[in-house]
């Protein structure tokens, strides 16, 4: 085992971890740990733009977008959260272009923007140009450029680090600073007041405080404990929950179940968006920017169905909408092909030449993927789950919050991992780039001069030992069942139940599977027994994390009896305000007599300027 | 380094690496025909699987395998799935693994040709994994997969990136300008964003830079990608570094160790005109010369 120390460790290399570690990194000793190289992280997958209110080419300003963001998440999201997004959105989208980044440019030389669904002028009178963009390969732009600037900056990076455990102790049993005997204390003034606004001051324990935490690294198979005065999440969704989905093989939900294991509480975990315009069957993204460059949606008779679901904005309605419209033309019969699974994506009207200026990745992926020529064809698509609205509640500091309102001293998380919540119960498309760049510097720069500023956290003796254990013990079994079957069986339910449409029997029927199945993964085999580059353990260890969070979709979906956003029950089809207008949290606890149970609360929605009105389109 | 062997032969492991594994059934000797779940008998086209189904046909995947651990040479191993119309060579490796020997490894993360993970050789020509169709190999015979070459092998089709990504940081990829910032947005015409458009679109998979027999030979040559993403900089008219980079590329080891072979360009994945940019950046330095 070896040991690190790092004023602040930041999980994940994506857009959040990045562009977090940016701002660390020129503050404080800052190490970046990620499960893959940093330029494989799945922002890179992101497409369409990043939506700010610069007024490049159309009159814009970032209070229609707060109110767009509301709005689009059927009033769940917090406010203030919202307002500090879209006003700070300007400067991100600035900062980037700085940093390199190549936008499209208008005519005159400025950044272009392009519409995108659900972003309106001056509160849903018509599409809004707001999305500034990179042809269809925003997120890879974006990727490349965060990275590129790291190099640039030096930012330490341990690629194909897994990190499976948070340092995380109860302030009660926390030794900090001068009682521990060794320590290697910086100067520092006023250590002894080191807790933000809220937080705990030493001699008054209370809550929890942070160590670090504990990796595993790919390639020897060794196990490294970093400790760290802070620590940042950005280890990004959990889309492999369910079988059809958009997110790589490698988003697993490691940082939000992480947390969830150590006692902290994961928020509106049943709000996963499902994204319209997936390849049918395969579930890879077809970016909205099609949808916002002309492309239309059709069904089987080759109706513009999209005119009678949102009358105004029609193929640019927010994602769930649009989602569950499709799924809808499909149930009632009036879905394309030889099984009338899917409707179609229609981009045959718009020019080759506009096509392959502005949607060119996207194009290919239809011609590689399904042999259909989008010029002449229109796109075989269906519904792909490709966004976890929930996770880890944190503030605007991008603090983690233990409960409703306690910050956890050193713990920060940003992008899709958290949950601050600037999506409500629904994202709008290019809010999540947005999140990432302005969530992540607030999480980077509040994690540095925090750890400027507090004391180390001892790391307890046998840190390690939980997680060697869980390793050891899946290693060592030698006969049982192989991960696989139980990860498409996990799939499968979900897909089947805890989908675009949902009831209370399906619901439970995931429920009872997905307790099934843990049961079966508590005998599960690896069958790869060495230390170099085992996939096959960390998959498992990975199959361990969907396990729980499926619970905890399930569980929130099966609580939340109405219909809001990306949650949709078939037998609550309708908001409700007066029993639902709050966020879900689900705590895992172990009872008296040992066993782990989930216990389910409530935390207020911030509203501040927006009264919840009607959604329509 | 993993020994090099060319596709055939056989590498005698010897049956001690077998204790190791002992629960995997995969037994590391060479040329050990694996089957898998409802896959074992021999290649044919299967018609369709339900009504309007996608067809399904048997595909023997030879996989050029090395465990660290285990071997002392890599060896070839064959194992035979049944895949569909839609699947993907990623798809078969992922299935080999789930269904018939979870030690095989490889990368793997977006599983759609953007993240660059999964590159490597299949049938001879670096290719993403995930962006490779079944359907589109001969299948008649077996598909042929081995790391990318020119890069050290760490286990079965994982390499050492560092090598790769220390060249790529070597060229300064980043925006070098001087004098203060602009409040807003720089400006930048649409030409003069073009001018650089292609070289935008790498993502750092090293499909590029392990073909180039160049750099088979010389693993000092920066190789292509590096000078891909250069010219990314090079070519901005943003950028007021060119000169650095130039220079770091008039190296020995830089631009002129290309030898116009086009191996490059036609192993990149995004369809980036590799060849065309380094003679691009060649042309700057004899401009610059000049």
């Amino acid at each position: 085992m070896q040991t690190h120390k790092f004023d602040v460790v930041i999980v994940g290399a994506g857009g959040a971890g990045m562009r977090a570690a940016l701002e660390s990194g020129q503050r404080a000793r800052t190490a970046v740990l990620t499960k893959l190289y940093p330029t494989r992280s799945h922002t890179g997958a992101a497409q369409g733009g990043m939506c700010a209110a610069l007024a490049n080419v159309e009159e814009d300003n970032w209070e229609w977008h707060t109110f767009d963001t509301v709005k689009g998440g059927d009033y769940l999201v917090d406010q203030d959260a919202a307002e500090v997004m879209c006003k700070e959105a300007i400067d991100a989208v600035l900062d980037l272009e700085k940093m390199g980044l190549p936008f499209n440019r208008t005519p005159e030389g400025r950044i272009d923007q392009r519409r995108f669904g659900g972003h309106t002028r001056n509160h849903g009178e018509a599409a809004v140009r707001r999305s500034c963009f990179a042809a269809d390969r925003t997120g890879h732009m974006i990727l490349q450029t965060l990275y590129q600037q790291c190099v640039k900056h030096e930012v330490e990076f341990f690629n194909e680090y897994y990190v499976l455990d948070l340092l995380l102790l109860d302030a009660k049993d926390a030794r900090t600073g001068a009682e521990i005997e060794g320590m290697d204390e910086r100067p520092e003034g006023g250590s002894q007041d080191h807790g933000p606004a809220g937080g705990p001051v030493a001699g008054v324990p209370a809550g929890k405080r942070v160590a670090g935490v504990v990796a595993y690294e790919l390639s020897t198979g060794e196990i490294h404990i970093f400790q760290a005065k802070a620590v940042v999440f950005a280890t990004g969704g959990a889309g492999k929950v369910y079988k059809t989905t958009s997110n790589a093989h490698t988003l697993t939900g490691d940082g939000m179940a992480i947390a969830y294991r150590r006692g902290l509480p994961l928020e509106d975990m049943e709000f996963f968006q499902f994204h319209p315009t997936g390849l049918a069957g395969l579930g890879i993204l077809l970016s909205e920017a099609a949808r916002g460059e002309g492309g239309i949606l059709r069904n089987a008779d080759g109706e513009r169905f999209m005119e009678r679901y949102a009358p105004t904005i029609k193929d640019l309605a927010p994602r769930d909408i649009v989602a569950r419209s499709m799924a809808n033309e499909v149930r009632e019969g009036r879905g394309a092909g030889p099984n009338k699974d899917y409707v179609l994506l229609d981009l045959t009207h718009l020019e080759p030449a506009h096509i392959d200026a502005k949607l060119p990745d996207i194009t290919e992926f239809a011609r590689t993927y399904l042999g259909v020529e989008p010029y002449t064809e229109p796109v075989p698509v269906y519904p792909t789950a490709h966004y976890a609205m929930g996770g880890v509640p944190t503030n605007v500091n991008s603090e983690v919050l233990s409960d409703n309102t306690t910050v956890v001293p050193g713990l920060y998380a940003a992008g899709e991992v958290a949950c601050v919540s600037v999506h409500g119960s629904n994202r709008l498309g290019t809010n999540s780039l947005l999140d990432i760049n302005v969530f992540g510097k607030r999480a980077g720069i509040a994690a540095a001069e925090y750890a400027n500023r507090a004391d180390w956290v001892a790391v307890p003796e046998g840190a390690e030992a939980e997680t060697v254990a869980m390793l050891e013990g899946m290693l060592a079994r030698t006969t049982g069942e192989r991960p696989a079957a139980i990860r498409r069986a996990l799939q499968d339910t979900m897909d089947a139940n805890a989908q675009v449409f949902r009831t209370e029997g399906t619901l439970k029927q995931a429920l009872s599977d997905i307790e099934r199945l843990k049961e079966r993964f508590s005998r599960v085999v690896v069958q790869d027994k060495g230390r170099r580059f085992n996939t096959d353990l960390l998959e498992t260890v990975e199959l361990g994390f969907l396990l729980d969070l499926a619970e905890v979709i399930v569980l929130g979906a099966l609580e939340r009896r109405e219909s809001r956003g990306g949650h949709f029950r078939e037998d609550y089809p309708n908001r409700d305000d007066v029993n639902f207008m709050r966020h879900t949290m689900v705590y895992r606890e172990t009872t008296a007599d040992g066993r782990l149970v989930n216990r389910l609360d409530f935390k207020p929605v911030v509203q501040t300027r927006y009264k919840p009105m009607e959604r329509k389109y | 380094m993993a020994g090099e062997k060319e596709p055939g032969t056989r590498s005698a492991t010897g049956e001690e690496g077998g204790e190791g594994i002992a629960t995997s059934g995969a037994a590391p000797s060479s040329d050990y025909d694996h089957a898998g779940k409802g896959g074992a008998s021999p290649r044919q086209e299967k018609g369709t699987d339900g009504a309007g189904g996608i067809p399904s046909f048997d595909v023997t995947m030879r996989l050029r395998r090395y465990n660290p651990e285990l071997d002392t040479e890599p060896h070839w191993e064959n194992y035979t799935v049944t895949m569909y119309g839609t699947d993907r060579v990623l798809d078969a490796l992922s299935k080999i693994k789930a269904e018939i020997d979870g030690t095989l490894t490889f990368r793997r993360s977006c599983a759609h040709g953007i993240c660059g993970s999964d590159a490597m050789r299949v049938n001879g020509r670096n290719r993403l994994a995930c962006k490779t169709l079944l359907k589109d190999l001969d299948i008649s015979k077996p598909v042929v997969v081995e790391p990318i070459k020119g890069l050290p092998v760490e286990k079965d089709l994982v390499v050492d990136m560092e090598p790769f990504f220390a060249a790529y940081r070597e060229v300064m990829p980043f925006l070098i300008t001087r004098g203060a910032e602009p409040t807003r947005e720089r400006v930048q015409s649409q030409p003069d964003r073009e001018r650089f458009d292609d070289t935008t679109k790498c993502i750092l998979c090293a499909a590029c830079t392990s073909s180039c027999p160049v750099f088979w030979t010389d693993g000092q040559y920066f190789g292509p990608a590096a000078i891909v993403n250069a010219h990314r900089f090079i070519f901005d008219s943003r950028d007021q570094g060119s000169d650095l980079r130039l220079e770091i590329l008039n190296d020995r080891e830089g631009v002129w160790r290309c030898r116009t072979i086009f191996n490059c360009s036609e192993a990149c994945p995004r369809g980036i005109q590799i060849t065309k940019a380094i003679a691009e950046v060649k042309q700057a330095l004899i401009a610059r010369k000049l």
